[in-house]
């Protein structure tokens, strides 16, 4: 080989492998995916079936839509599945492509905030349409 | 920042060409990935053309008599020749498989022979392998109970019992499946790829085995189990028609089975 390779890793295969041992998490991640997934299959429809109703129309109509109490659950069930699954489908992106630690941290970090921020801004819309006087 | 092309010393530059010998009439060509770590150059493709009518069917015999006639400084691993032992797992044609199963009359074109993909490479088609048999190792496949054997007998399991093995025992661990996931090429180090979740299930679903919530235990962890997202290359190229794809779906099964 070229110039002389300095070992800095002595460590047994066996023990690289084993590392820091199981994490003891994932099933739950796994399973809150596929749960807000099957459940944004509905939602999203009902959705886009009703906004193409209310495209268009006067505010003061879709406000009155959205304070049924039936329309305003699901769009906050809505938004909520869909920044939870977002945040969890780009975790996993980050997770499998980005391997400096510090780096991986910082993005999760970034993801969760951002979906959080952009939730809680789209629920106190939602509030804010459905109680209109 | 992610890396668009090798590593200017990874780059595999063409090679030499070896021709047929005069008078052959089916002429095989093979372009294979050759590299030492005696030297300082780049892995290179070298070209033999050998006389099909003078060689047995499979890519191994092909491999075998380019070694034995052309170039005897070619290196791969071989031993059984039947398609058991695992030992010639490398990439035909874009797929991974076993060289000794593979017809060469299946490949249309030069038949294009690699090592199997993102494994650091010892020699021409010959890859290290410790990684995964360490992996293999982690997850304990033996069998773990504290019930005591009955003396003198074998510990007894019905016939659908062992029926639940099938597709399970016959893995040869030549790691076809495990190369091929790219999941396994992102992240090897942390997921231990579907050979030894394979393997981790065959023990999980055996009925003699009573140690099945640590097996279980051992694999949450988001990335010995999790980083399978079903890419599903594994049961796609596995040489002996198992379903490694389908146990790990099994496994989270379980995983969500026991959180009730």
């Amino acid at each position: 080989m070229a110039a002389a390779n300095k070992i800095a890793v002595m460590r047994s295969e066996l023990g690289r492998v084993r590392a820091l041992g199981a994490g003891r998490a994932g099933t739950a991640h796994w399973w809150a995916q596929r749960v807000t997934a099957v459940a944004l299959v509905p939602l999203t429809i009902w959705f886009v079936i009703d906004a193409l109703r209310l495209a268009g129309l006067p505010r003061s109509v879709v406000a009155h839509w959205a304070s049924h109490p039936i329309n305003a659950a699901l769009l906050a069930a809505l938004v909520l599945a869909t920044f939870h699954h977002a945040q969890l489908g780009l975790r996993v992106v980050v997770e499998d492509y980005v391997h400096g630690e510090r780096t991986r941290m910082a993005l999760v970090l970034l993801i969760q905030g951002a979906a959080a921020i952009l939730c809680l801004i789209s629920l106190i819309a939602i509030v804010r349409l459905a109680t209109v006087v | 920042m992610a890396e668009f092309t090798l590593p200017a010393n990874s780059k595999v530059r063409p090679g030499k060409t070896h021709a047929a010998p005069a008078g052959a009439k089916r002429v095989g060509s093979f372009r294979i990935y050759r590299w030492s770590p005696d030297d300082d150059e780049n892995p290179r493709l070298d070209t033999y053309e050998i006389d099909l009518d003078a060689c047995g069917p499979m890519v191994l015999d092909a491999l075998i008599k380019i070694k034995n006639e052309v170039d005897s400084t070619l290196t791969f691993r071989r031993s059984c020749r039947e398609g058991i032992c695992g030992s010639c797992a490398m990439n035909i044609d874009g797929t991974n498989t076993l060289a000794c199963l593979k017809p060469i009359d299946e490949v249309k074109g030069a038949v294009r022979i690699y090592p199997l993909p993102h494994m650091p490479v010892m020699k021409d088609l010959v890859p290290d392998l410790t990684q995964a048999y360490a992996q293999l190792r982690s997850v304990e496949p033996w069998l773990k109970a504290d019930t005591p054997a009955p003396p003198d007998a074998e510990r007894l399991q019905s016939t659908e019992e062992r029926a639940k093995l099938d597709g399970l025992w016959e893995c040869i661990l030549c790691f076809c499946c495990t190369t091929s996931c790219p999941s396994y090429w992102w992240n090897g180090d942390r997921y231990l790829g579907p050979a030894v979740l394979l393997a981790a299930y065959r023990w999980i679903a055996d009925s003699r085995d009573e140690a099945t919530g640590e097996r279980l235990d051992a694999l949450q962890d988001p990335f010995k189990l999790y980083r399978c997202h079903t890419i599903m290359n594994c049961t796609q190229t596995c040489p002996k028609n198992l379903n490694p794809a389908q146990a790990i779906g099994q496994i989270k099964t379980l995983m969500l089975e026991r959180q009730g």
